[in-house]
C-alpha cells in the first residue's frame, strides 16, 4: 500500500527526527522509567509509522466488513445496522430470585439473557448432594430439574429473547431443559435462539469445571452440534471461550491462541463424526475477555477474526462464508476488578467495554463494580448496563465501522498478535493437538507462568493498579453489598423433594436406564435420551450420575 | 543450625475452580524458600485435614472464591484440631466479605487475605507466625 520511495522517505525522516527533535526532548525530559510493554509482554515502540507495516496490503489483510477475511467486522453495516446484544451474566440463589433479576435487567434495556449457574449445577450435582455443601446459589442460580428451569424462564418470551447459558460439562442436559420449557409452552425449537457454552477444553485448561474425561466430553459436544444443526438451527451449540483462560492469568496472546486452537479441535471432532463442516460451523461462537490494555485487546479481536476466517477456509475447507465468521461475545475482565475503592471499577469496565466495541463484538457483558466483593447488587448491575448504553448512544463510536483500522499501531499489533498465535499453534500441533497438550499440562503451565509474572510485576510496582499498589486509601467501602436470602435454598430443596415425590418414578428409572445404555454405545447421539429424561423430571444429578458411571471422571494433572 | 523449612499445604476446598490465586501464592511461598504442597481442586474438609496430617505441615492455606467459605472453612479447622493439629497455622484467601472475617477468625482462621494482597505480605505473615509458633512449642 505504501510505495517504496515513500517508505524510504519516512524512514529517513524518522531517523532525522530521532537524532534531532527527539534527542533534544529526551535530553531535557527523559522518558519515565516504566514498562513500555503490553500485557502479552511485547515491547511497545515509542511511535508507529508506515515503516512498521511496510508490506501492508489493505485488500489482503483488511478487506471490507462482511467480506473475507473479516478483519474489519463480520457484518457489512456493523453497529450502524444493529447494536451488539447487551447481555448481562446473572444468576444467584433460587430460580425465583434469578427470574426476578432477569426481568429487572430486561426492563432496564438489556437485550439478551445470560444465565450464571451455581457450582453444584456446573458440576452436575443436585442441591442436596453432599458435594454441594455450602455452595447453593452462591456463584449463580441452582437448577436441579426441569421444575427449576420452568420457573427461571417464567414470563420470558423464549421466541423473542435469546439466552446464553454458561454451562459446560452438563451443557447438553441444561440445554435439553431449556428446549423442553419451550416445548411445553408450544414454542417451536426453530424459533428459539441462544448459546450454550459447552466448551470443555477450556475447562481442562482454565476454569476447571470438568467432569468427564476428554473423549466422552467431546462426544457429548458433537452430539449437540449434530442435534442443533437438525432441530434447533438458530442455537449456538458452543461458545469457544477465551474468557476463563484469560481470567486464570493468560496473556492476550495465550487467550487468542488457546481459544482458537480449541476451536480447531471442535471443528475436527465434528468432521470426524462425519458432519459437513458447513453444516455446523456457522453455529460455533466465541467468547473473549476485554482486559486493561486497550489497543492490545482491540488488536486481539481483529486478529481473531482474520485467523479464524483463514483457518476455516484453508485448513478445514469450509465454503459457506458464515462458517468463516468469528462471532463473539465479550465480557470485561473480572480479574481486573479491585476490592479496594470499588467505584473505580466503573471506569475500568467502561474502558474495557469500549475496547470490545471497537474490536467489533456481537454481544457484551459489563461487570459490576462490586464483583471483587460479592455478587452484584441491583444498583451496581444497572450502572454496568448503563455503561454499555452510554457507549452505544452517546460516544459516537458506533457511527463508523472499525474506526481504528489503518492505525499504524493497531495494524502492527494485530499482525503481531496473529504471528504470536501461530507460534503457539505450531507448538500445539507438534504435541499432537490440544488434548495431548492439556494432558502434558502445557497450556496450564504457560498460564500459571504468566499469572505469576503479572502478580510479581504488581508486587514490585512495575505495574500500577490504582487503589491497590498506588493511590491507596483507607476510607471504608460504602457501596451496598448484595446478600443472598437463605429462604431461596429452603424453597429450592422443598421443590426438589416434591419433584422426586410426585413424578412417575418408574418412568424416570427407565429413561435413565436408556440413557446409560445409549452412553455405552458410541454411535448413539445422546440428546434424544437426555430430552426424555428431562421430560420425565429426572434430576440433573441423576442424569449426570448415569453418565459418570459410564464415562468416569477426569483427574487433572496438578501443575503449579 | 539452619532453621527447618516451613511446610505449607495450599488447598482448594469445595467446588470452586478458581485456582489462579492458589497457584500464584504457592509459587511465591516456594520462591521464598518454603516447601509447598498443592492439593488440587475440589477438596472436602476431610481430605484437607488428612493431607495436612500426612504431610506434617506448619501451615494450611485455604483458597476459596465460591462464597462457600462459611460452610467449609470452620469445618476444616475443626477437623484439623480433632486430628491434634493445634499448632498448624490456618490462613485463608479469596473473595470473603469483610463482615465474615471476624467469624472466621473466631473459628480459628488466623488471617484472611483478600483480593489485592501482595504475595510479600503473605510470605512475611507466615514467616513471623510460624517462627512464633515454633518458639512457643519449644518453650512449652
Amino acid at each position: 500500500m505504501f510505495d517504496k520511495e515513500a517508505l524510504e522517505k519516512i524512514k529517513e525522516r524518522q531517523e532525522q527526527w530521532e537524532e534531532t527533535t527527539l534527542q533534544q526532548w529526551l535530553a531535557r525530559l527523559p522518558e519515565r522509567d516504566e514498562l513500555f510493554r503490553n500485557l502479552s509482554d511485547m515491547p511497545i515502540a515509542r511511535l508507529y509509522t508506515p515503516a512498521d507495516i511496510p508490506d501492508f496490503d489493505y485488500l489482503e489483510e483488511l478487506g471490507f466488513p462482511g467480506e473475507y477475511p473479516f478483519t474489519r467486522g463480520i457484518h457489512a453495516t456493523m453497529y450502524r445496522g444493529r447494536l451488539w446484544t447487551m447481555r448481562m451474566f446473572s444468576g444467584y440463589g433460587s430460580a425465583e430470585e434469578t427470574n426476578e433479576r432477569f426481568k429487572y435487567l430486561l426492563k432496564h434495556g438489556e437485550t439478551g439473557l445470560s444465565v450464571a449457574f451455581d457450582t453444584p449445577t456446573l458440576y452436575g450435582y443436585d442441591t442436596d448432594d453432599p458435594m454441594a455443601e455450602g455452595e447453593f446459589g452462591k456463584c449463580g442460580v441452582a437448577v436441579s430439574s426441569l421444575a427449576d428451569m420452568e420457573i427461571l424462564f417464567d414470563g420470558i418470551p423464549l421466541d423473542k429473547v435469546t439466552t446464553s447459558m454458561t454451562i459446560n460439562a452438563p451443557a447438553a442436559i441444561l440445554w435439553a431443559m431449556y428446549l423442553v420449557v419451550a416445548e411445553k409452552r408450544g414454542i417451536p425449537w426453530t424459533k428459539i435462539g441462544g448459546t450454550i457454552q459447552n466448551d470443555i477444553l477450556k475447562e481442562y485448561i482454565a476454569q476447571k469445571e470438568f467432569v468427564f474425561p476428554p473423549k466422552p466430553s467431546m462426544r457429548l459436544i458433537v452430539d449437540t452440534f449434530e442435534f442443533g444443526a437438525k432441530y434447533v438451527p438458530k442455537w449456538n451449540t458452543i461458545s469457544i471461550s477465551g474468557y476463563h483462560i484469560r481470567e486464570a492469568g493468560a496473556t492476550a496472546v495465550q487467550e487468542l491462541a488457546f481459544t482458537l486452537y480449541d476451536g480447531f479441535e471442535y471443528v475436527k471432532a465434528g468432521i470426524e463424526r462425519g458432519l459437513d463442516v458447513d453444516e455446523f460451523a456457522p453455529r460455533l461462537s466465541f467468547f473473549f475477555n476485554a482486559h486493561n490494555d486497550f489497543f492490545e485487546e482491540i488488536a486481539k479481536f481483529r486478529a481473531a477474526r482474520r485467523i479464524w476466517a483463514r483457518e476455516m477456509r484453508n485448513r478445514f475447507g469450509a465454503k459457506d462464508p458464515r462458517s468463516w465468521w468469528l462471532r463473539f461475545h465479550t465480557q470485561t475482565a473480572g480479574c481486573t476488578l479491585t476490592a479496594q475503592q470499588p467505584e473505580n471499577n466503573i471506569v475500568r469496565v467502561a474502558i474495557q467495554a469500549l475496547a470490545a466495541v471497537l474490536g467489533g463484538t456481537q454481544s457484551l457483558h459489563t461487570n459490576s463494580m462490586d464483583e471483587a466483593l460479592a455478587l452484584p447488587s441491583e444498583l451496581a448491575v444497572r450502572i454496568a448496563l448503563r455503561t454499555q448504553q452510554i457507549i452505544a448512544h452517546e460516544t459516537g463510536v458506533v457511527n463508523t465501522i472499525d474506526p481504528l483500522g489503518g492505525s499504524y499501531y493497531v495494524e502492527y499489533l494485530t499482525r503481531k498478535m496473529e504471528e504470536a498465535a501461530y507460534e503457539y499453534f505450531r507448538k500445539i500441533d507438534a504435541m499432537g493437538g490440544m488434548i495431548a497438550a492439556i494432558e502434558k499440562g502445557f497450556p496450564q503451565k504457560e498460564i500459571a507462568d504468566a499469572a505469576y509474572r503479572y502478580q510479581k510485576e504488581i508486587d514490585e510496582k512495575k505495574r500500577i493498579i490504582v487503589g491497590v499498589n498506588e493511590y491507596v486509601s483507607d476510607e471504608p467501602i460504602t457501596i451496598p453489598i448484595h446478600k443472598i436470602d437463605p429462604e431461596g435454598e429452603r424453597r429450592h430443596r422443598e421443590r426438589l423433594a416434591r419433584v422426586r415425590r410426585e413424578r412417575d418414578n418408574e418412568r424416570v428409572r427407565q429413561c435413565l436406564e436408556r440413557l446409560r445404555n445409549a452412553a455405552q454405545d458410541e454411535r448413539e447421539n445422546l440428546m434424544p435420551y437426555i430430552l426424555d429424561c428431562v421430560r420425565a423430571y429426572a434430576t440433573l444429578g441423576e442424569m449426570m450420575k448415569a453418565l459418570r458411571e459410564v464415562f468416569g471422571e477426569y483427574r487433572e494433572p496438578i501443575i503449579i | 543450625m539452619a532453621e527447618e523449612k516451613i511446610r505449607v499445604l495450599i488447598a482448594k476446598p469445595g467446588l470452586d475452580g478458581h485456582d489462579r490465586g492458589a497457584k500464584v501464592v504457592a509459587r511465591a511461598l516456594r520462591d521464598a524458600g518454603m516447601e509447598v504442597i498443592y492439593t488440587g481442586l475440589r477438596q472436602t474438609p476431610e481430605m484437607i485435614a488428612e493431607a495436612a496430617l500426612q504431610e506434617d505441615v506448619d501451615v494450611v492455606g485455604l483458597s476459596i472464591l465460591s462464597g462457600a467459605h462459611m460452610a467449609l472453612l470452620p469445618k476444616t479447622v475443626q477437623l484439623l484440631r480433632e486430628k491434634g493439629l493445634d499448632h498448624v497455622l490456618v490462613v485463608a484467601g479469596g473473595i470473603i466479605p469483610d463482615e465474615d472475617v471476624p467469624k472466621l477468625k473466631e473459628a480459628g482462621i488466623a488471617e484472611v487475605f483478600g483480593p489485592g494482597t501482595s504475595t510479600q505480605t503473605i510470605v512475611e505473615y507466615i514467616r513471623n507466625k510460624v517462627a512464633e509458633i515454633r518458639r512457643s512449642r519449644k518453650n512449652a
